[in-house]
């Protein structure tokens, strides 16, 4: 029966706080991701959904309670074993983080160069494949990502974050600062590309405060309050949720 | 009404409450540089590509300061010494200071002030635009792969400057001496081999390597610990300047003291 519960859910938080010093994040937190599906985390600023994220990869490990992802205890984990786990996520930052020293090209197969024995060719292939999934124009490949627009370096992000085929695919508020067509595209980009890796199984975590977006591509909502996981429903429930906070986001967000 | 020893004791409490956990830090800090200097993958490229920007940024400075202190300092012993006839000495008193002092010493103050400034402003970049977290997210150290190499580079490429220095301040020291001072050429250069050796050259390339180490640490750990935008980046670089002078002159003085009872 365990096993069974381990495949179906690919994060797992049990009884979970984080405090630093006096300040407590995250509060006897409970509550798991869906493999295989696209779950947003939402709240307000400072609810705790960027240390949810650093708790997922390891940087930041529970003051109480613990943490499965795939399966594994993060918090047995040694550095190093930590780092190789790290592989199997991919994550896009809310500004890209593409290298600025690196050509769009060459931050695609970066990945590719640190973590697998493929020859040149085959990287050089790969990149190509993941631009073309990605929708980046060729003329952008040599550019310097400063020479593209804002969402531009999201579509190479993005690219460089599949470059692994992660089994977790992580967002940092993707649509911050962009404006409606690019957040559409952004969107879109986020839904192809979970259709597209379905065959890994892909799980998709996001970080957002955009409503609407969230209502768009998310098969999963968790709203997060002061530290604790107040409502995790399908979207549908989400939108019939009773929790008067609840109400009052969807309210004024749409 | 707190009498001035009290404020004194205060204040000089305050002082170290300050430093201690900050030596904390950059101690742990050189421990884990150390650490994933020894580990695997070694990177080759990242290691040639700094020393190529060292030199790069340092060498023609390197070698303009050379040129002129060694003329100077050729001027202003000859002035003091052709009173007492003894003008034959200027080679070998140039050559002894700038090879066990002014060469270590002026290369460091250049490479703080040109790759140390730099260190702190990239990595500190890197740093405020998430790019270091996207490094540690794919499972690259950051300490690795930015640090190390820049570190290693610098170790390797200050004793190269020094020396580069030490020839070019020697050859203006010798010009100056016997083509517009007057010095006979065979006494400078028989001064020269009588009071120079090889150990004053190695205590200049030692001291070399120890100041590239620690501007090196400086300027990497004050990138890393940037916080804020640009202003912090701002802040980072002059603290890596500012402390990789400091470090320079202090450390000098001793290491001339351990050096001079090992070589």
């Amino acid at each position: 029966m365990m096993e069974n519960m381990n495949q179906e859910y690919t994060i797992e938080f049990n009884d979970v706080t984080k405090s630093f010093g006096e300040h407590t994040v995250l509060d006897h937190l409970d509550f798991k991701i869906h493999e295989g599906k696209i779950t947003t985390l939402l709240g307000f600023s400072g609810a705790g959904k960027s240390t949810i994220l650093k708790h997922i990869l390891g940087i930041y490990h529970p003051t109480e309670g613990h943490i499965k992802v795939l399966g594994k205890e993060l918090i047995n984990m040694t550095d190093r074993e930590i780092r190789e786990f790290r592989t199997s996520f991919g994550m896009s930052f809310q500004y890209s983080a593409l290298f600025d020293s690196m050509t769009n090209f060459g931050n695609v197969a970066f990945p590719l160069k640190e973590f697998t024995k493929l020859s040149d060719k085959e990287i050089n292939e790969k990149v190509l494949d993941l631009m073309e999934q990605v929708g980046l124009e060729e003329h952008a490949h040599q550019k310097l990502p400063s020479e593209i627009s804002g969402g531009m370096r999201k579509r190479v992000g993005l690219a460089r974050a599949l470059a692994l085929e992660p089994k977790i695919m992580l967002y940092d508020e993707p649509t911050t600062g962009l404006d409606p067509i690019t957040t559409h595209m952004v969107d879109n980009l986020i839904k192809t590309t979970h259709k597209r890796n379905a065959h890994i199984p892909m799980t998709t975590v996001i970080i957002s405060h955009d409503i609407n977006a969230t209502l768009r591509i998310s098969d999963y909502v968790a709203f997060l309050e002061k530290g604790r996981v107040v409502e995790h429903s399908s979207v549908e429930d989400f939108k019939k949720s009773k929790n008067p906070v609840i109400q009052k986001f969807l309210e004024l967000s749409l | 009404m707190i009498n001035p020893v009290s404020k004194l004791i205060s204040s000089i409490g305050a002082t170290v409450l300050h430093f201690t956990p900050a030596l904390g830090r950059i101690s742990i800090y050189m421990y884990h540089s150390f650490l994933w200097f020894i580990r695997p993958p070694f990177r080759r490229k990242l290691f040639v590509d700094e020393m190529v920007f060292m030199g790069n940024k340092s060498l023609f400075i390197v070698s303009l300061t050379a040129s002129f202190s060694g003329m100077v300092f050729a001027f202003q012993i000859y002035a003091g010494f052709t009173a007492f006839s003894v003008d034959s000495f200027v080679g070998p008193i140039v050559a002894i200071a700038v090879c066990k002092e002014l060469a270590p010493v002026f290369c460091g103050l250049v490479v703080a002030g040109r790759c140390g400034a730099a260190m702190a402003a990239q990595i500190g970049t890197m740093k405020v635009t998430e790019q270091v977290d996207a490094l540690e997210v794919m499972g690259v150290n950051s300490i690795q792969y930015l640090a190390v190499p820049k570190i290693f580079a610098t170790v390797v490429t200050m004793p190269m400057l020094a020396a580069i220095y030490m020839v070019i301040a020697n050859a203006g020291s010798y010009i100056v001496g016997t083509k517009v001072l007057g010095i006979d050429e065979v006494m400078y250069f028989a001064k020269l081999s009588d009071f120079m050796n090889f150990n004053m050259v190695l205590e200049g390339l030692i001291k070399a390597a120890v100041f590239g180490y620690l501007i090196a640490i400086v300027g990497t750990y004050q990138g890393f610990a940037v916080k804020g935008g640009a202003e912090g980046v701002g802040k980072g670089t002059n603290m890596a300047v500012v402390w990789g002078m400091i470090l320079v002159l202090v450390v000098d003085f001793f290491l001339t003291a351990l050096l001079s009872k090992l070589l």
